[in-house]
C-alpha cells in the first residue's frame, strides 16, 4: 500500500511538472525572445531593449492597448455596480426569479457569436443613436459581465442579515441611499471577485468586440487577430511580456493579502 | 411590511431592463433578419439557404466534430491532472492548482499568438491538427477549474466506505469518485463545447479558413452585409444553445431528484 502511494506521488509530480512545462513553454519563449531583436520566434538576433522601444513607439499598438484597459475599466465597473444591484434586487423577488434567472444564464451559455450579431443587429437598428466604437463597446461588455458579477455576489446575499434593509431605511435612510451605504459595504468581497471577473472577461473578449468595434477602434485580440496575417509586430512580445508579469505581479500581491487577512483573522 | 418587500424587489427593475433591451430584443431581431429577404419581405430563403448549401450546413456539421474532439480532449487531460490536483499528497499545495489557471488571466490571443509562435519555431504546419491543438491549449483551464473543484469537495467517506467494502482502487473511482465528480465534469464541458463555436480566432489563426468554425462563417457572411443568411446560421445556433441548456437543466434536476431520493431512503432504512 505505502509503496503504491509513493509511485502515485513520484508519478503525480512527474505528470503536473510536464503539464506546467507544456503549458507555459510558448509563454516562456515569448517572453524570451522579447529581449531578442528578430523578426520571429527562433530566429536568431542580438540580444537587446529595441522590441521594447519598438512597443512605446508604436502608436497603433498601444492605442489597441489603452482602448483594451479604457473599455476594461468601465464596463466592468458599470457591471459591478449593475449587477450587485440587480442581485439584490433579484435576491428580494418574489416573482418573476425564476424569469430573471433564465435570461441571464442564456447571455451566460449563449454562443459568443450569436450574442455579437444580436448587438450588431440592435446597432444597425439604433445607427441614428449609436455608433459602433468605444462607446458602443463598452455597452456591449457591460451587458455581457453584469451575469457573472450577480452570479458571484448573490451566494454572499444569502449570509446577510436580512433585516439590514429594514434597518436603513427605518433610520430615516432613502432606499438608494441604504443600498449605497448599509448594503455595498457588506458585499464588498463578492464585488471585488465580481469585477475582477468582468475586467478579465471584458480584456479577453474578441467575437463581440471584433463585430462591434467599427472601422477604426482595435482592442490588444482584434489588433493581433488582424494583424497575423501580415505578420505580428515583433512587439507583441514586449507587450505580452509586460501584460503576463503585471497578472503575476496582481496575483501574488492578492494571494500575500489574502494570507495576512487570514493570518489577522487567526490572531483575533 | 409587503409593500416594503415589493420595494426592494424593484433594484432588479434595472437589470429587467437590460435583459428586455439588450438580450431578448437582440435575439428577436436576429429572427426577423433570418426570416427578412434582401427586399424586406418575409422569406423562408435564408433558412433554406443554411440547410441546402452544402458550405453553410457543411461548416455546422464540421464545427460540431470539431468541438466534441477538442471537449473531450480537454476533458481526456483535464480529469486526470484535476484528480491528481486534488488527491492527497498535493492538495496541500494550493498554489499547484492556481498555476494550471494564471495564463487564463492573460489575453487569449496573445497565448495564441504564443502557442502559434511555438508551433512555427518546432515547423508544424498550420492546419487541422494545430487548430485543435490552440483549442484544447485555450480551453483547457475552464475543463480543469470545474472538475477539481468538484474533486477537492468530494466526500471522501463514499471512497472509504467502498475501499472498506472491498472494492479494489479502480472500481472504487468507478463506483464513488467518478459518479460524483459529474456535476464538475458538465459544467466543464458546458465552458469548453459551446464556446468552441464562437472560437474562429484561434481556428483561423492556427489552421486557415478551411479548418474555421461556424462563428467565423457567421462573422464573415456579417461582414460581407449578408445579414440574412448570417442571421439565420445564427438562429440555428441560438436553437442548439436552448437544447444544450435545456438539457442541462433537466439532467441536473434529474440527478437532484435521484439523490434526494436515495438520501431519504437511506434516512428512512
Amino acid at each position: 500500500m505505502n509503496a503504491k502511494r509513493k509511485v502515485f506521488t513520484v508519478l503525480g509530480w512527474v505528470i503536473l511538472i510536464a503539464a506546467l512545462i507544456i503549458i507555459y513553454l510558448p509563454i516562456a519563449l515569448v517572453i524570451l525572445y522579447s529581449f531578442i531583436n528578430s523578426k520571429n520566434v527562433g530566429e536568431s538576433g542580438p540580444v537587446s531593449l529595441e522590441l521594447y522601444k519598438q512597443l512605446f513607439e508604436n502608436e497603433k499598438l498601444l492605442t489597441a492597448a489603452g482602448n483594451t484597459l479604457l473599455i476594461g475599466v468601465i464596463s466592468a465597473f458599470a457591471a459591478t455596480i449593475l449587477g450587485t444591484v440587480s442581485a439584490v434586487g433579484i435576491f428580494y423577488l418574489k416573482r418573476g426569479k425564476q424569469t430573471v434567472n433564465i435570461v441571464s444564464q442564456l447571455t451566460v451559455y449563449n454562443a459568443e457569436i450569436v450574442t455579437a450579431v444580436g448587438f450588431f443587429l440592435l446597432s444597425i437598428l439604433l445607427r441614428n443613436v449609436v455608433q459602433k466604437g468605444i462607446a458602443w463597446l463598452i455597452v456591449c461588455h457591460t451587458v455581457i459581465t453584469v451575469p457573472y458579477v450577480i452570479l458571484t455576489v448573490s451566494p454572499r446575499l444569502s449570509q446577510l442579515n436580512p433585516n439590514l434593509f429594514e434597518a436603513g431605511t427605518d433610520l430615516g435612510a432613502s432606499a438608494a441611499r441604504t443600498m449605497f451605504t448599509v448594503i455595498f459595504p457588506q458585499l464588498i468581497k463578492g464585488m471585488v471577485s465580481g469585477f475582477a471577473l468582468a475586467f478579465t472577461l471584458s480584456l479577453d473578449d474578441f467575437v463581440v468586440t471584433n463585430m462591434n468595434r467599427g472601422d477604426s477602434v482595435e482592442t490588444i485580440s482584434t489588433f493581433v487577430y488582424n494583424s497575423i496575417r501580415r505578420g505580428v509586430p515583433p512587439a507583441v512580445r514586449a507587450l505580452s511580456t509586460i501584460i503576463f508579469v503585471a497578472v503575476l505581479v496582481v496575483l501574488i500581491a492578492v494571494n500575500i493579502a489574502g494570507k495576512a487577512k487570514a493570518r489577522k483573522g487567526n490572531k483575533m | 411590511m409587503r409593500k416594503l418587500r415589493v420595494g426592494k424587489g424593484i433594484f432588479a427593475l434595472p437589470y429587467a431592463a437590460i435583459c428586455v433591451i439588450f438580450v431578448i430584443f437582440p435575439l428577436l431581431l436576429l429572427l426577423i433578419y433570418a426570416f427578412r429577404g434582401d427586399d424586406g419581405s418575409f422569406t423562408f430563403a435564408n433558412f433554406a439557404d443554411v440547410f441546402t448549401n452544402p458550405t453553410n450546413y457543411m461548416a455546422l456539421l464540421k464545427t460540431l466534430g470539431t468541438s466534441l474532439l477538442a471537449t473531450a480532449i480537454c476533458l481526456l487531460i483535464a480529469y486526470p491532472l484535476a484528480y491528481i490536483l486534488a488527491s492527497s499528497p498535493f492538495n496541500k499545495f494550493a498554489i499547484l492548482a492556481l498555476l494550471f489557471v494564471v495564463p487564463m488571466w492573460m489575453n487569449f490571443m496573445l497565448r495564441i499568438f504564443a502557442l502559434q509562435s511555438l508551433l512555427g519555431m518546432l515547423g508544424i504546419e498550420k492546419g487541422y491538427g494545430s487548430a485543435i491543438v490552440g483549442l484544447v491549449y485555450d480551453f483547457l483551464p475552464f475543463m480543469l477549474l470545474p472538475i477539481y473543484t468538484a474533486l477537492v469537495n468530494l466526500d471522501h467517506s463514499y471512497a472509504e466506505a467502498a475501499g472498506d467494502l472491498g472494492a479494489n482502487g479502480f472500481k472504487t473511482f468507478l463506483k464513488t469518485t467518478l459518479p460524483l465528480s459529474v456535476p464538475g465534469i458538465m459544467s466543464g464541458v458546458m465552458m469548453v463545447f459551446m464556446p468552441c463555436f464562437s472560437a474562429y480566432a484561434i481556428t483561423e489563426t492556427m489552421g486557415d479558413s478551411n479548418t474555421s468554425v461556424i462563428g467565423g462563417k457567421i462573422d464573415m457572411l456579417i461582414a460581407s452585409r449578408q445579414w440574412g443568411v448570417g442571421s439565420a446560421l445564427a438562429f440555428v445556433l441560438l436553437v442548439l444553445v436552448i437544447i444544450v441548456m435545456v438539457v442541462g437543466n433537466v439532467a441536473t434536476r434529474a440527478r437532484n431528484k435521484t439523490e434526494n431520493s436515495a438520501l431519504t431512503r437511506g434516512g428512512t432504512l
